[in-house]
């Protein structure tokens, strides 16, 4: 049986145990006119007895799910013979993959033998008795939970305070998926950068100034020992979040000082929104729009100026980075300077400086902490854009300062390193997790910083 | 008088050079401005000039004839290997005489998409009466003809500089005069999946891809997002937990949405061995993604509804619990739903983590399910950005406004729900 109509079945049950419990806990004072006498109102007995009924069906369900696969590969890969077994693991799985595509009736990429055969046909009966045998216990724990709960119902069962308890738990379990999300990048990452850094020295990773991935497929090929010195990497990810910075600061900056302090209301009316729509756009098209629109443009300005341009030039991601920055940058201006004390810009007015006295010698002084910490959650932002870069950047490592050179940034390498078909042992699948796991870093290290200074800084005048 | 200047006179000195000053610092930030608003106009009159040529495709007039010895040359139709690009081949020849030569033959059968064969099948597929008579059928012109006719490709040009030769110019010429070329609505683009043919390609596999994307994320992440808000505005004691799951999920907003990929990969796609390229893993990876801003979001809805409101409930009897189920949810629940719509829209827009976790394969088949191999509407347009064909950079751009479309929807949806559900306490 489906696992859906597994599901669908136990809400159904849900239901019928809601009502079985209701009707019960009444029955037990002598009818709905006399549901003062219970402890609890009556629909709290039902969502005790629907609880007791889904809950521990539904962990049997999904611990099931989860297992099932290894299990079964398990006991079918201990039926095959002894000359299976002696294989390497890779080897191994690749029997076991075909094995599986030729149980679900897909293309299998080797000639079928009596064994392969044999061994799909075992592993889709084992899946036809797992699921099977699931669909039994699944409904006997249901009905077994259901009738308990159903039994214990009294007047003075405190159910209400039982089925509170259950879902206070489910609310912190949910809220503790946000802590479970992180532990998970955590470790995905580490556990895969820790197998690259056995292949790979970390020294080399950090201080190597040669990074070109390809691994030789074949030990006699030239060339393609692939090293992994990912100093260009970051070099290139500083050079465009640099460009990006550089116009989306100023911009986004000047912006909010003029929205927030000369514009009419008409202006701000009509600004805000339209720099909103900025924010929103998905970075995928800021990526086309940089490969195809802005990057030529930055050709021909740059040729016609005398300079030799690469079409995927830094510049051109750059410039088109720090426009989808400015928004984020000019709303966390903004929230600064709103924060300041209007007491300290009337009194500056009041001494009679003028407004652009006022912002510069008084009210950007006094925000500049969370300035600081808004341009730092940018510049974690433009460190960790990937479409744009992937679209607009150029992929061959490249260790200069020219902005009209092409060069190659972090996320691009981990784009380009795990899409498509990959193996998880490779250098050059587990390099992208390095990679990963030193953006995670250093995002995390700015973003901590940043809110941190933010916060702060919010605080100081509340 | 002195020498020495009065304060007034030098307040009167230095203010030309302070109100030029005021000047200079006013008008920068009314460029800064306007930077970001140019760009806007920019970037949309761009964007619309390059891709509402899309929405049209032309249309070749062929007369089929659907002839018995080639559809069912025993009595018995057959619809696997008959010869229909044959057929419609024949009833290209017969609009054109001149072609002579295999040569200039196979040019002129450049003229006329593929996808003119699998039409005539599925029509005789429909309606199998029709063997043997001549159908009068609008077919699709290949992609080059159809870049001519909207004048993307120059024909000035030398003849080994464009992808049409001069013969195949000149009976796409002899074709317009007939009256045989037509541009009609670009149907397929909203009913085909992807295809390597840019007439054919359409952007509905995405579109499916992407709904079953965002309906997983908003089965999970709603639910899962208003539970956590809940219990961090309502019973979270202030200890360290609560401040470590705050900044944790502050941060979490944060992260590269890239790193999310990576994690997707990790653990959905190595460790969990759930299905690559299906959009139940995309889902999941979005839930994990969109979490914090509905988080976030629904908390400030919680923190906006008044204590009274709770006191109230708290002082007839009502457990905590009955008091934020029965009262303060309620009321909350605009906000949250504005935050969930913002958090689908930047989910709808997610192409980073997608690209992990293998959605970025060529799918040619519609998604019917959540573990159907599919693609995402901005994985789409990313995969369309890299061909080189002049005809898919048109569609790309098509494919943007279609996105775009559907983002200012939901952002309209959320400013109409924040206007009429808004309450002022």
């Amino acid at each position: 049986m489906q696992s859906t109509t597994l599901l669908l079945l136990l809400s159904l049950i849900a239901v019928a145990a809601f009502y079985l419990g209701r009707g019960r806990s009444l029955n037990l004072v002598g009818g709905p006119g006399r549901g003062m006498e219970l402890h609890s109102l009556p629909g709290y007995y039902g969502y005790f007895v629907a609880i007791w009924c889904v809950l521990p069906a539904l962990f049997l369900l999904f611990g099931w799910i989860l297992l099932e696969p290894k299990v079964i590969t398990a006991l079918v890969v201990k039926g095959l013979p002894q000359s299976y077994q002696a294989m390497p693991s890779g080897e191994l799985d690749l029997v076991v993959n075909n094995m599986r595509n030729l149980a679900s009736g897909d293309i299998v990429s080797t000639a079928i033998n009596d064994n392969l055969r044999e061994s799909a046909a075992e592993f889709v009966s084992y899946q036809e008795q797992s699921r099977q045998l699931l669909a039994t216990l699944v409904f006997s724990l249901s009905i077994l939970g259901g009738t308990i709960a159903w039994r214990r119902i009294r007047p003075d069962l405190r159910a209400r305070n039982r089925v509170e308890t259950v879902v206070r738990w489910a609310l912190v379990g949910a809220s503790s998926i946000a802590v479970f999300t992180t532990i998970g990048i955590v470790f995905s990452v580490l556990f895969e950068a820790m197998q690259f850094f056995q292949k790979v020295p970390v020294t080399e990773f950090l201080f190597g100034t040669n990074w070109s991935p390809q691994t030789a497929i074949r030990a006699d090929q030239v060339g393609s020992s692939g090293s992994f010195g990912a100093v260009p990497l970051f070099a290139g990810t500083m050079l465009i979040t640099l460009i990006a910075m550089l116009v989306a600061t100023p911009i986004g900056l000047m912006t909010a000082i003029y929205l927030a302090e000369y514009s009419s209301s008409t202006v701000r009316g009509i600004a805000k929104p339209l720099l909103e729509i900025l924010a929103g756009i998905p970075t995928v098209v800021y990526g086309f729009f940089a490969a195809l629109t802005v990057a030529p443009w930055v050709r021909t300005a740059g040729e016609a100026a005398g300079f030799e341009v690469a079409s995927e030039s830094a510049l051109a991601a750059g410039l088109v980075m720090g426009v989808m920055i400015i928004p984020l940058v000019s709303s966390l201006t903004d929230d600064a300077i709103n924060s300041v004390p209007s007491a300290m810009r009337d009194g500056a007015l009041g001494l009679g400086s003028t407004r652009s006295e006022t912002m510069t010698k008084v009210i950007l002084p006094a925000a500049l902490p969370g300035i600081v910490g808004g341009i730092l959650l940018a510049v974690s932002r433009a460190i960790g854009e990937t479409m744009i870069v992937v679209m607009a950047a150029g992929l061959a490592a490249n260790l200069t300062a020219n902005p009209f050179e092409a060069v190659t940034t972090v996320t691009v390498q981990i784009v380009t390193l795990l899409v498509g078909d990959q193996e998880f042992d490779s250098a050059k699948t587990l390099a992208a997790f390095a990679l990963g796991l030193m953006l995670f870093i250093v995002t995390l290290c700015l973003n901590v910083f940043g809110l941190h200074v933010v916060r702060k800084y919010r605080e100081q005048y509340d | 008088m002195n020498s020495e200047l009065s304060t007034l006179q030098k307040v009167d000195a230095s203010l030309k050079r302070r109100l030029r000053k005021e000047f200079l610092f006013r008008t920068t930030g009314m460029l800064a401005t306007a930077v970001g608003v140019v760009f806007l106009a920019v970037f949309f009159a761009t964007l619309i000039g390059k891709g509402s040529s899309a929405f049209k495709q032309t249309y070749l007039l062929l007369d089929i004839e659907l002839s018995e010895e080639v559809i069912a040359p025993d009595g018995e139709m057959d619809l696997a290997y008959a010869d229909f690009d044959g057929l419609v081949r024949t009833a290209l020849r017969r609009g054109l005489p001149e072609a002579s030569g295999r040569s200039e033959r196979r040019e002129m059968n450049r003229l006329v998409s593929i996808g003119a064969g699998y039409q005539v099948r599925d029509l005789i597929t429909a309606s199998p009466e029709l063997l043997g008579t001549t159908q009068t059928l609008w077919v699709p012109a290949a992609a080059n003809v159809d870049m001519l006719i909207k004048g993307n490709i120059d024909a000035e040009l030398d003849e080994s500089l464009r992808p049409l030769s001069d013969r195949q110019i000149a009976w796409t010429e002899k074709l317009r005069i007939d009256g045989r070329l037509k541009s009609k609505f670009n149907a397929a683009l909203f009913s085909n999946g992807d295809s390597r043919e840019p007439e054919l390609a359409g952007i509905k596999g995405a579109m499916m891809g992407s709904f079953f994307m965002l309906l997983t994320t908003i089965i999970l992440s709603f639910p899962i997002g208003v539970a956590a808000a809940i219990y961090l505005e309502e019973f979270a004691p202030k200890n360290r937990w609560a401040d470590l799951v705050e900044v944790n999920i502050n941060n979490l907003a944060a992260v590269p949405s890239i790193v999310f990929g990576l994690l997707g990969l990790a653990v959905f796609i190595n460790w969990m061995a759930l299905p690559r390229s299906a959009p139940l893993v995309g889902g999941l990876v979005l839930t994990l993604l969109t979490l914090p801003v509905i988080i976030i979001a629904s908390r400030a809805a919680i923190k906006a509804v008044p204590p009274s409101i709770r006191e109230a409930a708290l002082g007839i009897g009502a457990s905590q619990m009955q008091v934020v189920f029965h009262h303060v949810l309620p009321l909350a629940m605009p906000g949250m739903l504005t935050g969930a719509i913002i958090g689908m829209s930047r989910a709808l827009g997610e192409s980073a983590p997608l690209l992990m976790i293998g959605m970025i394969a060529f799918i040619v088949d519609v998604p019917g399910g959540f573990t159907d191999p599919a693609t995402a509407l901005p994985v789409q347009i990313y995969l369309w950005a890299d061909s080189p064909e002049r005809a898919f950079a048109e569609r790309t751009s098509a494919a943007i406004i279609v996105l775009l479309a559907f983002l200012l929807l939901m952002n309209l949806a959320a400013v109409l729900l924040r206007r009429r559900m808004e309450r002022k306490w």
